[in-house]
C-alpha cells in the first residue's frame, strides 16, 4: 500500500468491497471495483480499498479495524449487502477501532446491483458509480451518538385473548407489573368460545381457563376488563396511556360473583358476541361461566331499568348491595415502558356472500355458531342440531375458504379454517353419525400433527370435494332435493358440476383484521398492511416488533394464526419486552429530524404528517418542533417541509446531494445529457 | 473625469421590469447618482458594447445583471461584464432562476420558434430567424439561440443574488444604501454568494393569514372560488399558494390581497429544488388515503410545471426537460 502524499485536511477513506460468497461476485467484478476505487477516487481521499470474500465475517471486520488503526482511516465505505442487514455490524467494527460508527457508510451492491442485474459489465460499472456516491456522501457524514432512553418497567398488554394472556403471564411471572386491558367483560378471547382444539381435540376451556384464572389472580397483573385504550402519549420506555373504563354498574369491591343477579334478571336478549347469536344472555351477565373476572356487567342498551326507568330487580336481590346504577365512565392513566398489542381478529361476515344464503337459509351456520353449538357449555349443550333446536342433521356440508382466498373479499388464506373444518367434520361424525362433505380449494395442513389429523379424517369416511362452492340454495330441481339445502360446486378433480343435497351447512368463515384495526394502529403509532393487519418490523427476523420502538404485536392482530402460533408470539413479545426491562435503558438510532426555528415560518404543512406524533406546534411562536424521543427518523416531515427548515441527521441535503453527484459523475455516459449550447 | 466608482446595469433575457423597479426607488436614485458614475446602463443612457469592451478589467465596481441567458449575445455580455466588474449581482428572478422565460426549457428550440413565429400571427410563411443574412451593405448576423435558458451563475461566477420578479423597490433601496455605506467604510459586504435584499425564512413568515393544520380535499383556481376567506391561509382554502417554499422579503403582498404567492422570490434558503419541494409539501396534505381519490384531487392542479416551477425551472436540479435538449 503506497503511503503517498495525502493532504492534511482531506478525509482518509477506506473502501471495502464484499464478494458475499458468489452473491455479488458472480455479477459484479469486485476486484475491479476495489482497484478502481483507489485509482479513481484517490483524489477524494480513498487511501485503502480492498475486496474480501465475506466482509461481515470476523476476519472481514478485523480487516477494517486494522486499517482504521494502522492507516488512520477517518471514513469507511462498505460495498456489500443492504444496510438493513449489516449496518450495525460495520458500525460496530468502526466503534471497536475507535472510529465513530456513523462515519461508516454502506453501499448496497447486492440488493441494488448483483441481484437485479445480469450484465456483468454494466453491473460492475453501476457498482463503481454507487461506491463513488457512497464515498462522496461519507465525506459529509458527521459523527453521531446514540440516544439513551430509560425503560419504565411496567408493561401494557392490549387484548385478553390467548396471545395477550400468554404475554402478560410471561412478564408478570418475571416479577414485572402488567396492565392487561380487555374490551369485553372477560378475558379469554375467541379461544373461550371453542369446544375442542385441533389437532389433539383437547378441550379448549380446560387448557385456557387455568391461564385465565392465573392471570386474574396474579399479583403482578392488573386486569382492566370492559376497558379500552383511549390515548397513548410518549415514547419507548415512557408511554403514558389513558384507559377508558366503561361503567360495569357493579361494584367489584362488593360483588362476590354469586350469580343471583343474572339468574333473576327478567330481561333476556340474544347474545351476539359470545354466543354468536345462537344463545341468550340476560341484561346483567358474565359472558360465560368461567369468566375472569367473575364480576358481571349490566348492558345499558338492553337493561329494562336503563330503557324504562324501572325494574332494578338485581339491585333488590343482590345480597352484597354490589349493584350501582350511578357508575359512570372513568379514566385511568398508567405509565408503561413497552406495549404489546394482541387485539386479535374479526371473523368474516358470511352475509357478504349472499349466494351462500347465511341469514336467509335457516340451516346455514357459520363456524363460530358451530363452535358454540359443539360446546358442552353452549346454547345446545353440545348437541349438533338444526336451527329448530331438536332435529339432528343426517348430512352436513362444510364449506372452506368463506371470505378467504377469494379476490372478491380477501386474498389471504385464513390459516386456521382447514384444520377447524376437519375438527368440525370429526365432531359431526362422532356426535351425529351424519354424512359429512368438505368443500375445499386446497387442504392446508402444515405444522406438527396436522396432516396426521387430516389422514385420520379421511379414514373416518368423511367426504372431500375439491371445488369452491358456487351456491347454496333451497330451490329443489332434482329428485331427493326437496326440503334440503343444495350445495352446488364444481368438483375440479372429476371435472363436473355437483349438486349435493344436505340438511345443514357450516361456513368456515375467514379471519379478518379487526374492524377498527387502522384506528388502533394510528393510536399506537404503528402501521397496517394494505389488507389491514398490523405490520411487523421484519416478516421473518423480527415478527413481533414493529417499526415503532416499544410497541410489539402478538397473535392474530398481525395476521391469521392458530393457537400455538399465537401463544408463541405472546411469549416472543414478552421476551422482547423483558430484555428491554432487564437492560434498563435503550439505545436509539440518532437519526432524527430537527426543525431550524429560524427557517420555520409555521406554515403547518408538516403538523399532521408524523406517524409517531412527534411534531409539536407552538402557536405562540408560530414554529414547529420535533420531539426527539418520539421521532423515529422516518423523514416524512423532512420531505414535506416546503421551506427546507427540517433536516434529518445523517440525511442532510449536503449528504444526499453529494451522493447523487458521486453517482452521476461515474454513471454511464449516455445517461447524461450535456447542456452546453449548440 | 470624476473619481466616483462606476455602476452598470444590464438586461439579458428579461422583460424590463427589473429596470423599472430600480427607477421606482424614487429619490434614492439621486444617491446612486451622487455616489456612482453610471458607466453602462442601456435603458438609461446610450452606450455601445465596444465601449464596455474598452474599459479596463474590474473597472466597474457594481453591476446589476438582470435577465437570463437565452442566446449567445446574453452569454457574451455576461462574460464581458463579469470581466469588467468587481461585484456582479444576479439581479431579479430571470438572472437568478430563469424565471418565466426559463419555462421554455420544457420545449425544444423548434417548438419555441413554432410558438413565436407560427402561432402568434396569422402569417403561415414558416419564417425562422436566420443567423446570417446577406444584404447589399454586407452580412447581417443574429446571435445563436441556445437550446435552453441558463441562469447567470450557470454561465459566469456571481457574487450576490437578489431575488424577485422584480425585486421590491424598498429592498433595492436598502441594498444601495448598504453598498454606499460600504463605500464610506461604514459597513462590510456580506459573504460572497449571499442572497441580498431578501429574508431568511419564507413568505408565510410575513403573511398575516391564519394558519391551521392543513387538510386539502380540493384544489381550486382563483376564478373557481366564490368567496375567498379574507383571513384564512389560502392553501387551506385549496388555492395553490407557493408561499411556504418561497423566500420572504416581498412583504407577502400577494396573499395580503387574496392572490396566492406565485413564488417570484425564489426558493427559501435551504430549498434545493423549489418545484420538487412544493410538490412533496402539497401532496403531503391531501386529505385522503384512497389512491383514486388522491389522483382525482391532484388532477385539479392545472399545469403543475408552470405552477410549481414558474420561476425556478432553469435553476432546478434538472434544468430542463429531455424534449428541450434532445
Amino acid at each position: 500500500m503506497s503511503q503517498d502524499t495525502h493532504a492534511e485536511d482531506k478525509e482518509r477513506i477506506g473502501v471495502y468491497v464484499c464478494h458475499c460468497g458468489s452473491n455479488i461476485s458472480a455479477t459484479v467484478d469486485v476486484e475491479d471495483v476495489a482497484v478502481w476505487s483507489k485509482d479513481a477516487l484517490g483524489e477524494d481521499g480513498v487511501v485503502v480499498s480492498r475486496d474480501y470474500k465475506f466482509m461481515c465475517s470476523s476476519l472481514g471486520q478485523e480487516l477494517i479495524e486494522r486499517d482504521i488503526q494502522e492507516q488512520g482511516l477517518t471514513r469507511v465505505v462498505v460495498a456489500a449487502c443492504s444496510p438493513h442487514l449489516h449496518e450495525q455490524t460495520f458500525r460496530g467494527a468502526c466503534n471497536r477501532a475507535g472510529l465513530n460508527g456513523y462515519l461508516c457508510e454502506m453501499v448496497s451492491i447486492r440488493e441494488q446491483v448483483s441481484w437485479v442485474h445480469t450484465d456483468k459489465v454494466a453491473a460492475t460499472a453501476k457498482a463503481k458509480a454507487m461506491v463513488a456516491g457512497g464515498v462522496e456522501r461519507v465525506i459529509k457524514n458527521e459523527p453521531l451518538e446514540p440516544l439513551h432512553v430509560p425503560i419504565h418497567e411496567h408493561t401494557l398488554v392490549v387484548g385478553g385473548g390467548i396471545a395477550g394472556i400468554q404475554a402478560a403471564l410471561e412478564i408478570a411471572d418475571s416479577g414485572n407489573k402488567v396492565y392487561l386491558v380487555e374490551r369485553e367483560a372477560s378475558i379469554g378471547g375467541h379461544m373461550a368460545q371453542f369446544d375442542k382444539t385441533f389437532p389433539t381435540l383437547d378441550c379448549a376451556a380446560c387448557i385456557l381457563t387455568p391461564k385465565m384464572v392465573t392471570a386474574g389472580n396474579h399479583p403482578n397483573i392488573e386486569l382492566l376488563t370492559w376497558s379500552e385504550v383511549e390515548r397513548v402519549d410518549g415514547y419507548v420506555g415512557n408511554f403514558t396511556v389513558t384507559i377508558k373504563q366503561k361503567p360495569r354498574y357493579v361494584d367489584t369491591d362488593l360483588c362476590t360473583g354469586c350469580g343471583i343477579c343474572w339468574e333473576k334478571c327478567p330481561k333476556k336478549v340474544v347474545d351476539e358476541v359470545f354466543e354468536a347469536g345462537l344463545g341468550y344472555r340476560t341484561a346483567v351477565y358474565t359472558p360465560f361461566a368461567q369468566a375472569v373476572p367473575k364480576y358481571p356487567v349490566i348492558d345499558p342498551d338492553t337493561c329494562t331499568y336503563f330503557l324504562r326507568g324501572k325494574c332494578r330487580a338485581c339491585e333488590k336481590l343482590c345480597p352484597t348491595d354490589a349493584i350501582d346504577f350511578s357508575q359512570t365512565v372513568t379514566y385511568k392513566t398508567v405509565t408503561v415502558g413497552n406495549i404489546i398489542l394482541a387485539t386479535g381478529f374479526d371473523t368474516f361476515d358470511a352475509r357478504r356472500i349472499p349466494q351462500y344464503g347465511y341469514g336467509r337459509l335457516a340451516n346455514v351456520f357459520t363456524s363460530v355458531e358451530f363452535e358454540r353449538m359443539c360446546n358442552a357449555a353452549g346454547p345446545t349443550n353440545g348437541d349438533i342440531v338444526m336451527r329448530d333446536g331438536v332435529s339432528k342433521p343426517e348430512s352436513v356440508a362444510i364449506v372452506h375458504c368463506v371470505g378467504s382466498r377469494d379476490r372478491n373479499y380477501n386474498n389471504h388464506c385464513s390459516v386456521i379454517c382447514c384444520m377447524s373444518s376437519l375438527k368440525f367434520a370429526h365432531l359431526v361424525k362422532e356426535r351425529t353419525g351424519a354424512r359429512v362433505y368438505n368443500f375445499y380449494i386446497d387442504m392446508r395442513t402444515a405444522y406438527k400433527d396436522y396432516d396426521e389429523f387430516y389422514q385420520r379424517l379421511l379414514e373416518e369416511g368423511n367426504l372431500f370435494i375439491r371445488g369452491r362452492v358456487a351456491e347454496i340454495t333451497d330451490a329443489a330441481r332434482l329428485p331427493g332435493e326437496e326440503g334440503k339445502l343444495i350445495v352446488q360446486a364444481e368438483d375440479t378433480l372429476v371435472g363436473k358440476q355437483r349438486r349435493v343435497p344436505v340438511d345443514m351447512v357450516v361456513l368456515a368463515v375467514g379471519l379478518e383484521p379487526r374492524h377498527d384495526a387502522a384506528e388502533v394502529a394510528h393510536k399506537f403509532g404503528i402501521s397496517c398492511s394494505s389488507n389491514g393487519w398490523f405490520i411487523e418490523k421484519h416478516p421473518k427476523l423480527d415478527p413481533v416488533a414493529t417499526m415503532t420502538e416499544g410497541i410489539y404485536v402478538a397473535g392474530a392482530a398481525q395476521g391469521p394464526k392458530d393457537i400455538p402460533s399465537s401463544v408463541a408470539q405472546g411469549s416472543a413479545a414478552a421476551a422482547r419486552v423483558l430484555s428491554r426491562i432487564n437492560k434498563g435503558e435503550i439505545e436509539l438510532e440518532p437519526v432524527r429530524a430537527t426543525v431550524d426555528a429560524q427557517k420555520c415560518s409555521g406554515c403547518r404543512i408538516c403538523n399532521d404528517l408524523c406517524p409517531f406524533g412527534a411534531i409539536i406546534f407552538h402557536e405562540d411562536l408560530m414554529v414547529t418542533e420535533i420531539n426527539h424521543a418520539l421521532c423515529q427518523g422516518c423523514g416524512t416531515c423532512v420531505a414535506a417541509c416546503p421551506a427546507g427548515a427540517i433536516s434529518g441527521s445523517g440525511f442532510s441535503n449536503e449528504q444526499v446531494m453529494s451522493q447523487i453527484e458521486g453517482l452521476l459523475a461515474f454513471s454511464l455516459p449516455n445517461n447524461l445529457i450535456e447542456l452546453v449550447p449548440a | 473625469m470624476s473619481e466616483k466608482p462606476k455602476f452598470a446595469m444590464y438586461w439579458a433575457a428579461s422583460c424590463g421590469g427589473c429596470e423599472i423597479a430600480v427607477l421606482n426607488i424614487g429619490e434614492k436614485i439621486l444617491d446612486v447618482d451622487a455616489n456612482f458614475d453610471v458607466a453602462f446602463w442601456p435603458v438609461a443612457m446610450d452606450a455601445k458594447y465596444k465601449d464596455v469592451e474598452e474599459m479596463p478589467d474590474k473597472s466597474i465596481l457594481l453591476t446589476l445583471f438582470n435577465g437570463g441567458i437565452r442566446n449567445e449575445e446574453n452569454a457574451h455580455m455576461a462574460k464581458l461584464l463579469r470581466q469588467k466588474s468587481q461585484i456582479l449581482v444576479s439581479f431579479g428572478s430571470c438572472a437568478t432562476e430563469g424565471c418565466v422565460p426559463g419555462l421554455a426549457n420544457l420545449s425544444s428550440r423548434e417548438e419555441v420558434f413554432a410558438a413565436a413565429y407560427d402561432s402568434i400571427t396569422s402569417d403561415t410563411l414558416g419564417i425562422r430567424p436566420q443567423y446570417s443574412y446577406e444584404v447589399p451593405e454586407g452580412t447581417l448576423t443574429l446571435p445563436i439561440f441556445n437550446t435552453i435558458v441558463r441562469t447567470l451563475d450557470q454561465v459566469v461566477d456571481v457574487d450576490y443574488y437578489m431575488p424577485g420578479c422584480p425585486p421590491e423597490s424598498h429592498q433595492i433601496g436598502a441594498v444601495i444604501d448598504l453598498v454606499i455605506q460600504v463605500l464610506h467604510g461604514q459597513a462590510e459586504l456580506p459573504p460572497k454568494g449571499s442572497v441580498i435584499g431578501a429574508g431568511g425564512s419564507t413568505v408565510c413568515d410575513e403573511c398575516g393569514r391564519i394558519r391551521n393544520v392543513k387538510k386539502i380535499t380540493k384544489f381550486r383556481r382563483l376564478h373557481e372560488v366564490a368567496e375567498i376567506d379574507p383571513v384564512l391561509c389560502l392553501l387551506e382554502q385549496g388555492i395553490l399558494c407557493n408561499g411556504p417554499a418561497t423566500r420572504d422579503g416581498c412583504g407577502a403582498l400577494c396573499p395580503a390581497v387574496g392572490a396566492p404567492c406565485a413564488g417570484c422570490y425564489g426558493p427559501a434558503q435551504d430549498v434545493v429544488d423549489y418545484g420538487a419541494r412544493l410538490m412533496t409539501a402539497v401532496s403531503s396534505v391531501i386529505d385522503s388515503n384512497d389512491p383514486k381519490e388522491i389522483d382525482r384531487i391532484l388532477d385539479d392542479i392545472v399545469d403543475p410545471a408552470g405552477t410549481f416551477y414558474r420561476f425556478n425551472l432553469a435553476h432546478s436540479l434538472l434544468h430542463a426537460s429531455k424534449t428541450a435538449v434532445s
